[in-house]
């Protein structure tokens, strides 16, 4: 069976070391908070706040106080706020150890797409050039294949660029698969998932 | 000389020209200079250009600019929050700049500095870095060359912003996350208009606290302000 979102999730967790700073996207990345167990992880929000805390009980909104996905969230006592020209000084200076981030497509050079469909969605980045710019790790989480079974990890990326080469592991429904010289290499397979399965449901080279 | 104005129209009184470069605070909808905002609405000014991290909601913030057509141009990283914006891009009534969201701060952080350009990695060898000098710094592991790409401070001809407090002389704190590209966005600007919450006297803030120290506010208001949240997501007492 390949990983569900909460699974994904509880892998990628997995890559986090104790003492980090770590940047969490939007979408299943945000669901990796959940999984840290013990390790003590300080979560940036690049709006502008270190040690970000879980959603406030009902009531306990506050619009002064919310993560990069515009949602109402918490302080913690570790807390501390700053600018955004900081928030994003820390994150290119490779203050932040790691980033865990969705995408549209990852090629096997490490280049990731994750921020423009061209005619079709007008966005933007956000924050996400930066962050593959500047954080020790970019791991990204992501199905493998779209909903019409293609892969997503491709030889190319056919989408506008959100950084090169800035993709260092990636995290599947399928599996886990590092970017290294000459293509990207499995690191792991899902529960019930084989190599063979994998190489076949993925565009790009395998070593 | 006093900084302390009556309404956010008496404070913009002799600061707008159509086709001005203005710098305005804000995430989303956290820490918006809401009432300024609106006095730009009913000054008319027009074929503006906007430099802020986000183009407001449908009807509420700097969608309320774009809703009456005063904006020409906007400089932003993400704008997916308005339909309108959409419409007007996609129609080709609306300039879009995208800045990457560290790039857009420090532009702004850098106009308010007196810094003309600064290199960064953000954006090279995507869409962001075409046309963009390139340098190689050797910042890499083991002093190995790493490509740079160049991008100009902001210099804007008007500020706006939103802060918690100020005193009468404009010094600033703001309150968590609202605090976000306020101060950056208020450093750029040849003049810049800060709305706040709450005027307390001078001497009251704790002159070690200060977030935004007064030399770059020059006009300030008062106001009540409608706080919207954007995404409201809670957590019941069972799950904690």
């Amino acid at each position: 069976m390949p990983w569900d979102r909460n699974q994904m999730a509880a892998r990628a967790a997995q890559e986090l070391e104790d003492g980090w700073y770590v940047n969490l996207g939007i979408g299943i990345p945000t669901l990796v908070a959940n999984y840290v167990g013990d390790k003590d992880i300080t979560l940036q929000s690049e709006n502008g706040m270190l040690g970000m805390g879980p959603f406030p009980f009902e009531g306990e909104e506050d619009p002064d106080l919310i993560n990069a996905g515009k949602q109402t969230i918490t302080e913690l006592p570790r807390t501390a706020y700053f600018d955004s020209a900081t928030s994003f000084g820390m994150i290119r200076g490779g203050k932040i150890a790691a980033a865990i981030l969705g995408a549209m497509e990852v090629a096997e050079n490490g280049d990731l797409a994750n921020w423009m469909i061209p005619g079709k969605l007008v966005k933007g980045m956000g924050g996400a050039m930066d962050l593959v710019a500047g954080v020790g790790r970019v791991i990204v989480v992501m199905d493998h294949q779209n909903k019409a079974g293609d892969s997503k990890l491709l030889k190319r990326c056919t989408l506008p660029l959100t950084g090169t080469g800035v993709v260092d592991r990636i995290i599947t429904n399928l599996g886990v698969l590092d970017v290294v010289d000459g293509g990207l290499r499995i690191v792991e397979c899902a529960d019930g998932v084989t190599e063979d399965d994998l190489r076949k449901a993925t565009e790009a080279t395998i070593i | 000389m006093t900084k302390i104005y009556g309404t956010a129209a008496e404070a913009l009184d002799g600061l707008l020209h159509d086709g001005m470069l203005i710098a305005a605070g804000g995430f989303g909808l956290c820490g918006i200079p809401a009432l300024l905002i609106d006095a730009l609405v009913e000054s008319g000014v027009k074929d503006l250009t906007v430099a802020s991290n986000n183009a407001g909601v449908d009807g509420f913030g700097l969608g309320k600019l774009l809703d009456s057509r005063q904006i020409a141009k906007m400089m932003s990283s993400y704008v997916g929050e308005n339909a309108e914006f959409m419409r007007q891009y996609l129609s080709g009534e609306l300039e879009l700049e995208f800045n990457p969201q560290g790039t857009l701060a420090e532009r702004m952080r850098a106009g308010g500095c007196g810094i003309a350009g600064f290199y960064t990695k953000t954006g090279y060898g995507t869409q962001i870095g075409e046309g963009k000098e390139v340098k190689l710094f050797p910042t890499g592991p083991e002093g190995q060359p790493e490509p740079y790409i160049l991008e100009q401070g902001i210099f804007a001809d008007l500020s706006i912003v939103k802060a918690w407090k100020a005193d009468a002389t404009g010094n600033l704190v703001f309150r968590k996350t609202a605090r976000n590209f306020n101060p950056p966005a208020a450093m750029c600007g040849r003049v810049c208009v800060v709305e706040v919450e709450e005027i307390v006297p001078t001497g009251s803030l704790d002159p070690d606290h200060i977030h935004l120290p007064g030399i770059y506010v020059h006009r300030i208001i008062q106001g009540a302000h409608e706080k919207r949240i954007e995404q409201r997501t809670t957590r019941t007492r069972e799950e904690a």
